[in-house]
């Protein structure tokens, strides 16, 4: 985890050369309550810095989740689609994900985005 | 004061005293008084004996036939007495959708019976709480397979009025929709594989078709898939007892009219707009959908479920804007499949059956009849002549009977159901016969 870097939109980024691992942050799996439901994108959808990839249903609403970074998906965990609480139950484990970088966002260190959310 | 609002002078008074006004018209002293309607142009009202005698009049206008022979979307079929003298009841006739869902456990139930019933009669595996009619579940089916692709293919001979509110819900989402004329009276293969791209969205057909023949929705489900297509069937609820179920023959979505299952036919509606799918599709159908689960103490308790799909929480991200059913006619359709059974279903299903190809094989062995289309068809069929005249219409209409429907100079299409007998199809006959 000491390696993530966090958007202003709760996202984590794990960055590996042109690689990125995109997931939720603890708060907000938090925030958002039991999910019940992730809509995952597809293999090869570009992603843009800002916009919408994917939502996200808890028991009474839908969020977006906002791309941190700029890329082409090239994996999409399907593990899921059937158990969307992992989000909830291990949210640094539970990466949504990975993508052909192109361009990143403003992103914080931990410490940074810990001192952003309180 | 209006013979509707329940209160008394007196109930005014105490009213008025508490929010600490004279009168009504003080409620609106923020209205422009330029806008304040001083007198509606209408007339005095009528005495309830009045108003009966002129809707009488009124409706002394219609013609009700005794036979009816014609279909193509809309079916006289027989509406057990039960059907009626439940769906009439005051708590189901009047009642609105229910805004607090688990309170009304009696309705979320009928409604659970409802898509259950409707997964036994297509086979698939989820039914959402029904939609208003089978325009509407077409259109709906189409708003379903629409995600990366944008093109919508109808194959063959699909009614023309299912067809045209399609057409409304394409051009909402800017999708391009492609028809294939039949060939022969069913789809065109060869054409339809022509048409089907990597951007077709799915590919929609009906059977039996508006031509009442049956065609090889195995074949067009497969050749629909083949391009990654998804295939949408249009079934029909009484064929469905002895045709291959839609599940059986591959669909993705299965949508069919309800009204053939307990509702009259109504001039048009209300009617029934069923809408199932594959597992793998449930996230993306429209409208109700009611789950069972337990209540805290362990009792089997029912709720709306998966509503993160509906407008009222996605909102603009919603795939569909509609948020109701016709619970009515779903409930009429639940007392009706409960009354005949599996086995009056099959019934009502062979009575169409001979009694259609019975009517079919007497009028092409009159001279100057034949019937326009090979194959096998179920209780509709279309017969090419020069005979069907305004006397022979004339001759039927005296006899009560309304005989198949013209769709141009030479074709009709007629239809058959459980309720004709076989004295009036024979006059049908006879009726055409003595036409020179």
């Amino acid at each position: 985890m000491k390696n993530l870097l966090f958007s202003k939109s709760h996202e984590w980024v794990k960055i590996e050369g042109n690689k990125a691992t995109i997931g939720l942050s603890d708060y907000a799996q938090h925030e958002l309550g039991d999910i019940v439901y992730i809509n995952l994108p597809s293999i090869g959808d570009k992603i843009t810095i800002g916009e919408s990839f994917t939502d996200v249903e808890s028991v009474k609403a839908v969020s977006e989740v906002y791309s941190p970074v700029s890329g082409t998906i090239t994996a999409v965990n399907d593990e899921l689609e059937s158990q969307p609480e992992l989000i909830n139950n291990a949210p640094y484990d539970a990466w949504i994900v990975t993508v052909e970088l192109s361009d990143k966002g403003e992103l914080m260190t931990k410490e940074e985005y810990e001192k952003f959310c309180k | 004061m209006s013979k509707y609002t329940p209160h008394t002078k007196e109930d005014l008074e105490i009213m008025l005293k508490a929010v600490g006004i004279n009168s009504l018209d003080e409620l609106y002293q923020d209205a422009p008084k330029e806008l304040i309607v001083k007198e509606l142009k209408i007339n005095e009202g009528m005495s309830q004996m009045a108003v009966e005698k002129a809707f009488q009049k009124i409706t002394a206008q219609n013609k009700v036939y005794d036979t009816i022979l014609r279909g193509c979307g809309a079916y006289d079929h027989y509406i057990p007495a039960p059907v009626a003298a439940l769906t009439g009841r005051s708590e189901f006739l009047t009642a609105y959708t229910p805004y607090q869902p688990e309170i009304s456990q009696g309705i979320l139930q009928s409604i659970f019976e409802y898509q259950t019933l409707m997964c036994e009669l297509s086979g698939m595996d989820v039914s959402n709480a029904s939609v208003y009619d089978v325009g509407t579940a077409v259109g709906e089916a189409i708003t379903m397979c629409r995600e990366r692709r944008n093109k919508v293919v109808v194959a063959g001979a699909v009614n023309p009025q299912t067809i045209t509110v399609a057409k409304t819900y394409c051009k909402a989402g800017d999708t391009q929709i492609i028809e294939i004329a039949p060939k022969n009276g069913v789809v065109d293969i060869e054409a339809l594989k022509a048409a089907i791209d990597a951007d077709t969205a799915c590919v929609i057909a009906q059977c039996p078709n508006f031509f009442g023949l049956i065609e090889d929705m195995e074949a067009l489900a497969q050749i629909s898939h083949e391009k990654g297509a998804k295939f949408v069937y249009i079934f029909n609820p009484i064929a469905a007892t002895v045709l291959s179920t839609p599940k059986e023959c591959g669909a993705d979505i299965a949508v069919a009219e309800g009204q053939p299952l307990g509702m009259p036919i109504s001039f048009g509606g209300p009617y029934l707009g069923i809408l199932t799918c594959n597992e793998k599709m449930t996230r993306r159908m429209p409208g109700r959908v009611v789950g069972q689960t337990v209540d805290k103490n362990g009792k089997r308790a029912f709720v709306l479920t998966l509503q993160a799909r509906e407008q009222h929480i996605r909102r603009e991200k919603a795939l569909s804007s509609i948020c109701s059913n016709q619970a009515l006619c779903a409930l009429t359709a639940v007392i009706y499949l409960s009354l005949m059974g599996k086995e009056g279903m099959r019934q009502v299903a062979d009575a169409c059956i001979s009694k259609a190809h019975y009517l079919a094989e007497q009028l092409s062995a009159v001279k100057g009849i034949k019937l326009k289309y090979q194959g096998e068809f179920f209780n509709e069929f279309a017969i090419e002549t020069d005979k069907y005249n305004k006397k022979v219409t004339d001759t039927l209409d005296k006899e009560g009977i309304l005989g198949g429907l013209k769709i141009n100079d030479t074709d009709s299409i007629w239809c058959v159901t459980e309720k004709a007998d076989k004295a009036t199809l024979d006059k049908v006959v006879s009726i055409f016969k003595e036409v020179k």
